[in-house]
């Protein structure tokens, strides 16, 4: 039999991908938790979050919306993309609005550069903004979430 | 008679609206079949469904969700039908992508009756040494970025003795402009496979990873699926003893795809870089000798083994043979994912398979954040590994981004400085605070604050943070720069001497300017301004006004305009 090469410290990224998963972000008690069960000190659990930007230490909006500035978007306009989103929601790249409704954040290639400048939001893509098609899918959802409340 | 429908459901086809047209089409379809594929490369085109009927198949574009349009797809009218343009199909040269979008990438059973695994059986057949001496034949080099000659990374561990050894997939892909690896893991999970258990047989290896990035959903689980179904048949028994294949999800830092802090990740630790020697094929994976390769380079093993390296060493160059993927994305007409043979030219990519006008276009970027810009006059330069390199770009691992002539150059330069700053790990100082003064110099620069002695600056820095970097994301990080300041040294001038740019994209060398003698006063400007800088007789008050181009992008008559700073501007012309 081969040796089992996954030691227990090799999941910590994966222990700490589904914290994220389950809260959406992974919280001071969080860290401390983890860094019990693994036996590790505090701050080495800490440092494993702050290195990988996957990991959010704030809570994420209801719909979180990802601005893709990676090459292909961001030579076609994505910067505009970002201002427009900002001056809508009244909030900046990272955070998140005080209703808890939109979070926005710049995110490298999403992959689907040929329908450039694209976002997303809740991991659906939205290809080929101008202005005007941004503003209406951020008018959608606030209908949407006008009527569901 | 409709054998079946397929709908390309890669993750370039779920963004443009495939998920719609799938459902729409499982309901219509009757009691035909309505399957989903990957990616066959014409992004473009998205939403494709393709018809197999018994006489031929038929592909539709840009097919949107409606049933009217769906129904005409069922009875294979004449409609919205997919023609890939004639250039395109001369020059590229699809070995391995050939099945990509063409079966369904979770069946064993298609992959296996298109030549699947046929490699791996004969792999199996063969010693260890033939199958590294066939890969050596094929000159195969790798395809994450630095071109290393496969064949001899894996005769390095295939010579250790060791009672463990590891062997690595590169599925990191951080060129943010870059999806070649991705598509070959969401439509072909089982050829990476195949040749990633190639690779255990040749090297001795055991314990399989596949790196991922965490943004590859789709990918992860198509890998899954696959892994699953080869244990299932037995497929990763190599001499008698079960090969253990894992996915490894990556957590978001672009340096992770470097090899030493690829493993440092791996083992559940910050991914910072460490230097080398020892290499991992030395000193790996908890200490024991790893070898770690590209997605597309694992893609290229099988065809290799199957039809012999001599076989493959026949498409290409030289000193590069085979093929290579772009992801070719920019100002062009056809984005998407292309397979091209080495030493075709970069014009011949741009222009004949990416449809780009001639004249149009002022450089290509090629090689993402580690690689540079080539100009247009040296499109006829042959896409090789050497060539490429003494231009000042670097093959890269296959993000083609084309540039306009209405792009800046020294925005773009310090686009992608701003990315490696952010991406540099942090442990050595050149790095660190070389990329950061780098980019606070470009910034100063596209600020309308910079001098001469910035430019000068640029480039001493630049060779400074090469030499004084342990991996390659330093040593490659000031190419964008250096290659722009070395092709288009004249735009650097233009910003600092004239405070000129001329793609008018550095808003602080851009005025906003309202055309009275066009303008129909219909106040949208005025209503759409977040900074109510538009006075009610329609003149913008540049000093209040952020330069977010939503008056420009209201306005309904093009009366609106970014104008050069300061600048003399001639009214209704
Ligand atoms: C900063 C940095 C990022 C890298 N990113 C990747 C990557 O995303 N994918 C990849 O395959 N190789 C990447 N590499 C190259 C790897 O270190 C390594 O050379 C490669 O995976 C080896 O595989 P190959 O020989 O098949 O090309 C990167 C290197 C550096 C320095
Ligand atoms: S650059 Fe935006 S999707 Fe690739």
């Amino acid at each position: 039999m081969s040796k089992d090469l996954v030691a227990e410290k090799s999941n910590l990224i994966k222990v700490l991908q589904t914290e994220q998963k389950k809260e959406g972000f992974i919280s001071d008690a969080a860290i401390e938790r983890i860094a019990g069960e693994f036996n590790l000190p505090v701050v080495e659990v800490e440092g494993v979050v702050s290195f990988y930007t996957q990991f959010k230490r704030v809570p994420p909006g209801k719909y979180q919306i990802m601005v893709c500035d990676g090459t292909a978007c961001h030579i076609i306009g994505s910067t505009l993309i970002l201002n427009w989103l900002t001056d809508e929601l009244g909030i900046k790249d990272g955070e998140t609005d005080e209703e808890g409704l939109f979070s926005l954040e710049s995110v490298a290639c999403l992959g689907c550069c040929s329908l450039a400048p694209v976002i997303s939001i809740n991991g659906k893509v939205y290809g080929k903004l101008d202005r005007k098609k941004l503003l209406k899918i951020v008018a959608d959802f606030r209908k949407k979430e006008a009527a569901g409340s | 008679m409709i054998k079946r429908i397929k709908v390309g459901m890669a993750s370039c086809g779920i963004a443009a609206g495939a998920g719609e047209v799938l459902e729409l089409l499982q309901e219509m379809a009757g009691d035909n079949k309505v399957v989903e594929v990957g990616c066959i490369g014409h992004c473009y085109a998205e939403p494709l469904v393709e018809v197999e009927t018994d006489s031929g198949d038929y592909i539709f574009e840009k097919v949107q969700p409606k049933e009217e349009d769906l129904q005409k797809i069922i009875d294979l009218d004449e409609f919205s039908r997919f023609q890939p343009h004639s250039p395109r199909v001369d020059k590229e040269r699809q070995l391995i992508t050939s099945l990509a979008g063409k079966i369904v990438p979770t069946s064993l059973e298609e992959y296996r009756a298109n030549k699947g695994y046929e490699g791996l059986k004969k792999a199996l057949e063969m010693e260890p040494d033939a199958i590294v001496d066939e890969v050596k034949t094929s000159k195969l080099r790798g395809r994450g970025g630095g071109g290393f000659p496969t064949g001899l990374k894996w005769s390095f561990l295939a010579a250790k003795d060791s009672e463990q050894k590891v062997l690595i997939c590169n599925a990191d892909e951080g060129d943010p402009g870059a999806f070649m690896d991705r598509t070959l893991m969401e439509s072909l999970p089982h050829q990476v496979l195949e040749g990633m258990l190639i690779g255990a047989k040749a090297t001795g290896a055991r314990q399989l990873f596949i790196y991922c990035r965490a943004e590859y959903p789709l990918a992860v689980k198509n890998l899954n699926i696959a892994i699953e179904q080869i244990e299932k048949e037995g497929l990763n028994i190599i001499d008698g003893e079960p090969v253990k294949i894992m996915v490894k999800e990556g957590a978001g830092a672009f340096v992770c795809g470097e090899e030493t802090a690829l493993i440092h990740s791996l083992e559940g630790k910050r991914g910072t870089p460490r230097y080398r020697p020892p290499y991992p094929t030395d000193y790996g994976f908890h200490g024991y000798p790893s070898a770690i390769n590209n997605v597309e380079s694992f893609a290229n093993i099988p065809l290799i083994v199957r039809d012999g390296g001599e076989n493959f060493a026949a498409t290409g160059t030289e000193n590069s043979t085979g093929t290579k993927l772009f992801a070719l994305a920019g100002d062009l007409e056809y984005s998407g994912l292309v397979e091209v043979p080495m030493g075709i030219s970069i014009g011949e990519v741009v222009y004949d398979i990416g449809g780009a006008e001639p004249g149009s276009v002022k450089a290509v970027q090629i090689g993402g954040p580690s690689g540079g810009c080539i100009p247009a006059e040296h499109f006829d330069t042959p896409i090789d590994y050497d060539s490429l390199t003494s231009l000042g770009a670097i093959m890269g691992s296959g993000g083609l981004i084309v540039i306009g002539n209405n792009r800046c150059m020294v925005e773009t330069a310090r686009y992608f400085l701003e990315f490696t700053t952010r991406e540099s790990c942090g442990k050595c100082t050149f790095c660190r605070i070389g990329t950061k003064r780098m980019l606070e110099t470009l910034e100063r620069i596209t600020g309308g604050e910079g001098g001469p002695e910035d430019v000068e600056l640029l480039a001493d820095l630049g060779k400074k943070i090469i030499q004084g970097s342990l991996c390659g994301l330093g040593q490659t990080a000031p190419n964008p720069v250096l290659s722009t300041l070395k092709y288009f040294n004249n735009e650097y001038l233009a910003h600092v001497e004239e405070g000129h740019c001329a793609a008018m994209e550095c808003k602080a060398l851009v005025d906003v300017f309202i055309d009275r003698e066009t303008c129909i006063e219909c106040g949208q400007c005025i209503k759409n301004c977040p900074v109510d800088c538009i006075s009610e007789d329609y003149v913008i008050d540049n000093e209040i006004c952020t330069r977010c181009n939503s008056c420009i992008e209201v306005c309904p008559v093009d009366a609106i305009a970014r104008v050069a700073k300061g600048g003399e501007v001639s009214v209704g012309n």
